[in-house]
C-alpha cells in the first residue's frame, strides 16, 4: 500500500516535469505519464476500497471509518465518506480527467501538452496533501476487533452517490481550468472548443450531484426542505453558477471569437470556485454534516494551495490576456448580448451566494460580531437576480449571432408567452392562498417550458445536424429549469405542515390527507434497530396505505437518525418524519404536504440530461462540419 | 491566515459554551409555565410558526429552531410561544431574544453598517457587471456599425 503511494508521487513528479516542454518527446512523456499515474492512483484507490470490503482494521482509516455491521454498498461508500479517502477520491478523478485529455487529444498538440502540464502540476500538490496531511493507510497497531462505523446518515444510496458525482463536477472544471491556462501560455486559439467536453461533464456531473445532494437532505434530514442555504450546499453552488456561465461564455467564443479574456477568466474562476468549496467543506472553517475534517493543517494547506492556484492563474492571465485581444463585434441586440447578460446574472448570483457565505466568517474574524445568513438573506438577494436571468433565457436561442431582430424573436415567441399566461392563470385559479412570487414562478415556468418546446419544433429537419443536436439539447435544459422552478415554487409557497403529539389510534389532518397513527414497533435492520410507525393514510373510514416513517438507532456508531416515510403521486409528496417518544405510547410526529416537490429533482434530471444530449452530439458529430450557421463574417 | 483560522474556530467553540448551557437554565422555568405545544387558534399558529422560522437554532449548523430537533430549540420555541401568549409582538420578541443571544439568533440579517456589504454586494455586482456589460456592447457594436 505505501508502494503504490510512493509510486503515485513519483508519477506526480513525473506529470510535473513531462509536460512543460514544447518538443515531440516531452509530448510522449507528458501523455505516457498521465496514463501511468492514472494507472498508480486506480491501484491506491483500489487498495483502499479493498482494505474496506474486506474490514481491515489495521489501516486506521478504515477503523475509524468501517464497521463489521455496515452492509458493502456502504463499506464502499465508506471510502469516501472521510476526509483522507475523499481527496484520495478527489486526484483519482483529477486522474482520470488527465488521462482523458492525453487519450483525447483534443486541441492542438501543444495545447494538450500544455494542459497536461498544469494538471500535472495540480495533481502534484494534492498528493503533497494527501501524503503530508491525510495519509489513507496509515496502520493501528494494535488491530482493533472493530470499527467506528460510518455516521448513519451518511449511510444512504443517494449519498453513496453524491461526492463522486460533485469530483467529477468540480475536478472537471479543472480541466477546462488547465485548458485555459494552457491557451494563455502557449497562447493558442481553439481551446473553448477542445475544452467543451470537460466543462459539459463537469457541469453535469455538478447538476446530478447538487440534485442528489438536494435530495438526500430532503428525505434524510427530516424537515422537509430541499435546500437549506447551508454553506456546504452553497459551496457546490457557487463553481455550478460558474460553469453554467462558462458554458455560455465559452459558447460565444467558440462561435464568433467574442468574449475571450472573460472566458478565460470564468474558467480559473470555475475552478477557484471548486477549490474554495473544498476548502470550506474540508478545512472545518465550516462545521456541518459535511465537514468530517476539523483540522486546521489541512485548511491552511488547501488555502496555500488555492492562493497558488488562483493567484498563478491571475498572474498569468494579467501577463497574457492582452495579447489575446481582438474580441468580435456584434450588434447590441444579438445572441452575444443575451450570452453576455446570462454571464451578468450568473455572476452577481454566485456573488450573493459567495457573499452570503463567507460574510458572517469574515465579519466574525474581523470585528467579532456574530450574524447569521440565513433562507431569508437569498430569498432577497439571490432569487430576484435569478429570477431575472429566467426572464431572458427564452431570447437567446431566438436572436441571431451578431446581429439579431428583438421584434422578430417576441413575435415568434408569442405562444410561449401564451403558455406564461395560461399558467399564471390556473395557478391563480387552483392555488391557494394566492401569492405574487407563486403566479410569477408559474409564468416564467411555462414562458421557459413553451419557448424550449417551440425551439425544439422550428429546428426540426432543418439546418445542420450538429446546430440542431446543440439546440435541441440546449432547449431540453432551459425546460428543465422551468420544471425544476415549478417544484421549487410548488414546495416553497404551497407546502403544508403539521406537527401533533399523537396517542395510537388517534387522527390528524395535514393538506388534504387524514391520517391515523397505529403506534410503533421495534425492528432490527442490518446495523440499526429502528422504532417503526405505523401511519394508516385513510379514505374515509378505509386505510388506503401504510406509511412507515422510522427512528433509527446506529449502535456501531452510536448515533441515531431519522428515516422519513414519503407518499408521491408525482405532483405531490406526503412525507412523513416521527418525533421523540413522548413516552405512553405517544409520539410526535411531523407530517408535510408538498405540492409539486418531484419536480424539483425531475427538472434537475432534465437539466442534466440536456448536458448530456450537447455532449452526445459533440462526440457523435465530430466531424470537420463547419460549426458557423451562415453568419456572415465580418 | 492561518490565525484567523484557528480565531474563527475558536469562536465557534466558545459559542457553543453558554448555547449547550441555556437548555439547563431553562429546563427549571421554562415547563412552570403552561404553554400548548400548538396554539389552537390558527392565526396564532401560523404566526408562531413564521417566527420559529426567522429564529436560528444555537447549536445545529444552519437550522431554524422551527426544524430542529435540539432540546435547546425546543426550550426556544417554547420561549417564543410564551412570550406570545403574554401578547408580545413579534418584533418584541425578536428584540428580546437578540438582546439574549444577539443578532446571531436572526436568520435574516440586520441591515445596519456593519452588515451593508452584505446586503449591497450582490447588487452592485449586478450593476458593475451591467456596466461592463454595456461598455462591451457599445465598444462591439462601434465595430460592426
Amino acid at each position: 500500500m505505501c508502494f503504490a503511494l510512493a509510486l503515485s508521487l513519483v508519477m506526480a513528479a513525473s506529470g510535473l516535469m513531462g509536460a512543460r516542454a514544447t518538443a515531440a518527446t516531452a509530448r510522449a512523456v507528458a501523455n505516457g505519464s498521465a496514463l501511468g499515474m492514472l494507472v498508480f492512483t486506480v491501484l491506491a484507490f483500489g487498495v483502499l476500497t479493498y482494505a474496506f470490503v474486506i474490514s481491515d482494521f489495521s489501516v486506521a482509516l478504515v477503523a475509524e471509518h468501517s464497521s463489521i455491521l455496515k452492509p458493502m454498498v456502504y463499506k464502499i461508500s465508506g471510502v469516501w465518506g472521510n476526509h483522507e479517502g475523499s481527496m484520495l477520491l478527489w486526484v483519482l478523478v483529477l486522474a482520470l480527467y488527465s488521462g482523458l485529455v492525453a487519450v483525447l487529444q483534443r486541441g492542438g498538440a501543444r495545447l494538450t501538452s500544455a494542459a497536461l502540464g498544469i494538471q500535472g502540476l495540480l495533481a502534484a500538490a494534492f498528493f503533497l496533501f494527501i501524503i503530508f496531511t491525510s495519509n489513507p493507510f496509515l496502520r493501528l497497531d494494535p488491530i482493533p476487533f472493530s470499527g467506528a462505523g460510518l455516521t448513519p446518515l451518511l449511510q444512504d444510496p443517494g449519498l453513496a452517490l453524491h461526492p463522486p458525482m460533485l469530483y467529477i463536477g468540480y475536478v472537471g472544471l479543472s480541466a477546462s481550468f488547465a485548458y485555459a491556462a494552457a491557451a494563455m501560455m502557449v497562447g493558442e486559439e481553439g481551446w473553448a472548443r477542445a475544452a467543451r467536453p470537460f466543462m459539459l461533464i463537469a457541469w453535469i456531473a455538478l447538476t446530478c450531484g447538487i440534485a442528489l445532494g438536494s435530495w438526500w437532505a430532503y428525505y434524510e434530514l427530516g424537515w422537509g426542505g430541499f435546500w437549506g442555504w447551508d454553506p456546504v450546499e452553497n459551496a457546490s453552488l457557487m463553481p455550478w453558477l460558474v460553469a453554467t456561465a462558462l458554458l455560455h461564455s465559452a459558447l460565444a467564443t467558440e462561435r464568433t471569437g467574442a468574449f475571450r479574456t472573460w472566458t478565460l477568466l470564468l474558467a480559473i474562476a470555475g475552478f477557484s470556485m471548486s477549490l474554495i468549496g473544498t476548502f470550506l467543506v474540508r478545512s472545518g472553517v465550516l462545521s456541518s454534516v459535511h465537514a468530517f475534517a476539523s483540522d486546521p493543517t489541512r485548511g491552511f494547506f488547501i488555502m496555500v494551495l488555492i492562493a497558488l492556484a488562483i493567484g498563478g492563474a491571475l498572474a498569468l492571465f494579467a501577463w497574457r490576456a492582452p495579447s489575446l485581444q481582438g474580441g468580435a463585434s456584434f450588434a447590441p441586440v444579438s445572441r452575444d448580448t443575451t450570452l453576455l447578460l446570462n454571464n451578468v446574472f450568473l455572476v452577481a448570483a454566485c456573488a450573493c451566494v459567495f457573499v452570503g457565505t463567507l460574510y458572517p466568517l469574515v465579519l466574525d474574524a474581523v470585528s467579532g460580531t456574530k450574524i447569521s445568513v440565513g433562507p431569508p438573506y437569498f430569498a432577497l438577494t439571490f432569487a430576484p437576480i435569478f429570477f431575472a436571468l429566467l426572464l431572458l433565457v427564452p431570447l437567446g436561442p431566438r436572436l441571431a449571432w451578431k446581429q439579431g431582430d428583438l421584434k422578430q424573436a417576441l413575435r415568434t415567441l408569442y405562444p410561449a408567452m401564451g403558455l406564461a399566461g395560461i399558467a399564471a392563470l390556473a395557478v391563480l385559479a387552483i392555488a391557494s392562498p394566492r401569492t405574487v412570487a407563486g403566479t410569477a414562478a408559474f409564468a416564467v415556468a411555462g414562458w421557459l417550458i413553451g419557448a424550449s418546446v417551440l425551439d425544439v419544433r422550428k429546428r426540426q429537419g432543418k439546418g445542420k445536424a450538429r446546430a440542431r443536436a446543440a439546440a435541441f439539447a440546449a432547449a431540453v435544459a432551459h425546460a428543465g429549469l422551468g420544471v425544476c422552478l415549478m417544484g421549487v415554487a410548488g414546495t416553497t409557497i404551497w407546502r403544508s405542515e403539521a406537527l401533533e403529539v399523537l396517542s395510537p389510534g388517534q387522527l390528524m389532518t395535514v393538506g388534504p390527507y387524514t391520517l391515523r397513527f397505529d403506534g410503533v414497533t421495534r425492528v432490527e435492520g442490518p446495523n440499526y434497530t429502528a422504532d417503526r410507525a405505523h401511519v394508516a393514510l385513510m379514505d374515509g373510514d378505509k386505510v388506503k396505505a401504510v406509511m412507515a416513517p422510522e427512528h433509527r438507532f446506529y449502535p456501531a456508531e452510536g448515533q441515531d437518525l431519522t428515516d422519513t416515510a414519503i407518499r408521491t403521486t408525482g405532483l405531490r409528496d406526503l412525507y412523513l418524519a416521527l418525533g421523540d417518544d413522548r413516552g405512553g405510547g405517544k409520539y410526535t410526529m411531523r407530517a408535510y404536504v408538498s405540492p409539486l416537490a418531484p419536480l424539483i429533482w425531475i427538472g434537475g434530471l432534465i437539466m442534466a440530461l440536456g448536458g448530456m444530449l450537447s455532449l452526445w452530439g459533440r462526440l457523435r458529430l465530430r466531424s470537420s462540419e463547419p460549426l458557423a450557421q451562415g453568419v456572415p463574417a465580418e | 491566515m492561518k490565525n484567523s483560522v484557528f480565531k474563527v474556530g475558536a469562536l465557534l467553540l466558545l459559542m457553543l459554551v453558554p448555547a449547550f448551557a441555556v437548555p439547563l437554565f431553562f429546563a427549571g422555568s421554562a415547563y412552570a409555565v403552561p404553554v400548548p405545544d400548538t396554539f389552537a387558534d390558527p392565526a396564532m399558529e401560523t404566526r408562531a410558526r413564521a417566527l420559529q422560522r426567522q429564529l436560528r437554532c444555537l447549536v445545529c449548523q444552519g437550522e431554524s429552531i422551527d426544524e430542529s430537533r435540539s432540546p435547546l430549540a425546543g426550550d426556544l420555541r417554547h420561549l417564543v410561544r410564551e412570550q406570545m401568549a403574554a401578547g408580545k409582538s413579534d418584533q418584541q420578541i425578536e428584540d428580546y431574544l437578540v438582546a439574549r443571544y444577539g443578532d446571531f439568533i436572526l436568520m435574516k440579517p440586520p441591515l445596519q453598517p456593519d452588515t451593508w456589504l452584505l446586503w449591497l454586494a450582490p447588487f452592485l455586482v449586478l450593476v458593475a457587471g451591467g456596466g461592463v456589460a454595456w461598455l462591451v456592447v457599445k465598444r462591439a457594436s462601434a465595430g460592426s456599425a
